[in-house]
């Protein structure tokens, strides 16, 4: 693996190296030593979340960041080119690590300078390091990645975090639940894709009476900004809302996530059952960068 | 081939013809081809054709067509015959086929696409679906072949 640009370059073998590194990882058997090592942390489109994450797993491998976050801060603005930005940042640093709105920006990247790229989010393509900590906090909950059954709820039409995840499961024989509003459904083409591949999915508008059967609950916002009259929004938003008593019959190895941040639609009332799993999955965030990060700098 | 179809191809000395195209397609296929304005050109349209029931046909006197030009015309008109002519005798004949990666033919109709921002090649690989698509190489959005416009 030369660069981390897009979840479709990645086989199953690959995924499931990088997962069993962040656990090595995570249970201190490996210790990548970055001392002398510099990422430089490229967000033309600011992401704190996303920032942090890669800065603190970069840090705890005694690794060093440089950061440069908006595109007020840039040469952009002086009218350098794009590619002229990130041949020089490719001079001072050991990895660019970048988010861009730009669809496609971070495969260019890779294309014209000579050390690893990763993406960070390019517009609403892709986001390969939230799928593969997503995919290692499936792993760690259920033991496998194999034969699990995936509820996927919310705003399924512009989340490029569910559609990262439905395409990545795809590969391990995944069973789907798609809950979301009509006009906020899974697009059709990851439907037609993934009916190329042979994955069985159901369509369901409520969260309620469809989470027993299902070992991962992924939650998503629904947001008021997508409905064109309010009150279609508060129709449908209770059925968008997971809350503490809609869990007395779920699996045992039940666990619900969230990419974060939240708004409402998890009930703080969850936080403090068994089946939340939102804040270790951030935490898993960094462990899987940490494998992605020191994976492309040869150093595991 | 039917006697009127021979006169016609025949009727050219040196230079290509485009047989089968699409019926429709001929406008897009004039629009590929770099002509300088001096060339003899003959566009016959909706011309009866055993293999398509309809069919378009261009011929260009004194004209080889470039690879990219072939590639192009592959994308708009897939079922396409190139037929090279030398002093009134069939040189060569080929069946278009459109190539499986095709570089800077396209412009991605994705707005928020890099190539359209920065001065790149576009990319783009077909696809297994049904009927054909082209995905791009950067922002991995897929369109069909009518979606996308043929670059110049
Ligand atoms: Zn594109």
């Amino acid at each position: 693996m030369k660069n981390l640009i897009s979840m479709r370059d990645l086989s199953k073998k690959e995924i499931l190296h990088l997962m069993n590194i962040a656990s090595k990882i995570e249970e201190g058997k490996i210790v990548p030593d970055m001392q002398r090592k510099l990422a430089a942390l490229l967000f033309f489109e600011p992401s704190t979340r996303t920032m942090f994450s890669f800065d603190t797993a970069m840090k705890r491998m005694n690794g060093d960041t440089i950061i440069m976050s908006g595109t007020g801060q840039t040469s952009v603005k002086k009218g350098e080119t794009f590619a002229d930005t990130l041949q020089t940042i490719a001079q001072y640093s050991d990895i660019i690590i970048m988010r861009s709105s730009i669809e496609g920006s971070a495969r260019f990247a890779s294309e014209i300078v000579d050390i690893p790229v990763v993406n960070a989010g390019d517009g609403a393509n892709q986001h390969p390091t939230q799928a593969l900590l997503d995919l290692y906090s499936i792993v760690k909950t259920q033991g496998t990645l194999e034969n699990l059954s995936i509820g996927l709820a919310g705003d399924l039409r512009f989340g490029r975090t569910v559609h990262s995840l439905a395409q990545a499961m795809a590969l391990f024989n995944v069973k789907f639940k798609f809950i979301s509003p009509s006009f906020l459904k899974m697009p059709q083409y990851i439907k037609d894709d993934l009916k190329l591949q042979g994955v069985k999915f159901e369509e369901y508008e409520n969260m309620e009476g469809n989470i027993d059967d299902l070992d991962i609950l992924y939650v998503t916002r629904v947001q008021k900004e997508r409905f064109a009259d309010p009150e279609d929004y508060e129709k449908v938003k209770g059925s968008y809302i997971l809350e503490k008593t809609m869990l007395s019959n779920v699996k045992e190895n039940f666990k619900v996530m969230h990419p974060l941040p939240r708004v409402d639609e998890i009930h703080t009332d969850v936080d403090n059952t068994e089946f939340a799993y939102y804040f270790p999955q951030a935490k898993n965030g960094v462990y899987t960068r940490q494998a992605i990060i020191s994976t492309l700098l040869g150093e595991v | 081939m039917s006697r009127i179809k021979q006169i016609k191809v025949n009727a050219i000395r040196n230079g290509t013809v485009i047989d089968h195209i699409t019926a429709g397609k001929v406008r897009k296929v004039l629009d590929i081809l770099e002509l300088d304005g001096k060339e003899i050109v003959m566009v016959g349209m909706n011309l009866s054709s055993k293999k398509l029931n309809r069919k378009d046909i261009v011929k260009i006197e004194n004209k080889e067509l470039s690879h990219n030009e072939v590639n192009s015309i592959a994308l708009v008109a897939p079922n396409a015959t190139l037929t090279i002519i030398n002093d009134f005798g069939v040189v060569k004949k080929v069946s278009l086929e459109i190539p499986e990666y095709i570089e800077n033919l396209i412009v991605c109709p994705n707005p928020k696409c890099i190539t359209n921002s920065e001065d790149i090649k576009s990319k783009f690989r077909l696809t297994k679906d049904e009927p054909v698509k082209v995905r791009c190489h950067y922002c991995e959005k897929k369109y069909l072949i009518d979606e996308v416009k043929i670059k110049k």
